[in-house]
């Protein structure tokens, strides 16, 4: 995956309105722009502007049947953007690993001393 | 998928005071973190961290409770004080399981919340994801050491 590839995933899981059109769906299967504006706060304009994004990142496809288009999920996409997020937080698993060494060594140390 | 916030804990075998000092001293914290550590440790103090000399990134204290709760707002704008809504918040928490044990928490949230452009947030987590692939290698070394 490429640094570009990467950022635009990034921009694209980070706004919360988006990540609310990609959990509908994740959880509904195919829609249209139109059928996923019914189901949130905000305006078709907005949801359309969120799909043209998730397109770009990758994490939708638009398929055209007749006068309809409808969207979809790319899964191994969704897959890498989780991946993203569990490797941040790999990142403070092995921050937090390394402040257990110093500080039980740190333990040691002055324990050892009495 | 839900949100962007990061949780982690671990369990240390030591007391809360030396794990307090663990990750608010800024000759330890040069040992888990960053290269160059600066830090006034009150609340609202500033700080500063260098990473290998080409990054460096301000913060500014919210919380000090010792041996309980650090924490710091960061990633804010230029110009700007970090406030909820433009900032990252890094939070430590550390919680006693007896006499010599300590549960200590990070979370790290704010990142959905900015008003920042896309633009701006892909930066963050660019400059981030190559800071913490330096990092990475360096802790390695810690621990093999």
């Amino acid at each position: 995956m490429s640094a570009g590839a990467d950022d635009a995933l990034w921009s694209a899981v980070a706004d919360p309105s988006r990540r609310r059109v990609l959990d509908l769906l994740v959880a509904g299967g195919d829609a249209t722009a139109s059928a996923l504006a019914e189901k949130v706060p905000f305006s078709r304009q907005a949801v359309t502007k969120h799909l043209v994004v998730l397109e770009e990142a990758g994490l939708v496809t638009r398929q055209k049947e007749g006068r309809e288009v409808r969207f979809r999920v790319v899964p191994a996409r969704l897959d890498e953007a989780a991946q993203a997020m569990t490797q941040q937080a790999s990142v403070w698993d092995r921050r937090l690993q390394a402040i257990k060494g110093l500080a039980e060594t740190a333990h040691k140390e002055a324990t050892g001393r009495h | 998928m839900a949100d962007l916030s990061i949780e982690r804990e671990i369990v240390i075998e030591a007391p809360a005071d030396v794990v307090w000092r663990t990750i608010t001293e800024p000759d330890q914290i040069t040992r888990w973190f960053a290269d160059k550590v600066e830090l006034d440790l009150r609340e609202g103090g500033a700080g500063t961290l260098v990473f290998e000399g080409r990054m460096t990134a301000p913060l500014v204290v919210v919380a000090v409770e010792p041996p309980h709760r650090f924490s710091f707002r960061w990633c804010h704008p230029d110009g700007e004080a970090p406030v909820p809504g433009n900032s990252v918040l890094v939070e430590f928490t550390l919680s006693e399981e007896g006499a010599h044990r300590t549960r200590l928490r990070v979370s790290e949230t704010g990142l959905d919340a900015i008003g920042w452009a896309d633009e701006d947030k892909a930066r963050y987590a660019k400059e981030h994801r190559d800071g913490w692939a330096e990092f990475s290698g360096r802790l390695e070394d810690l621990f093999a050491r």
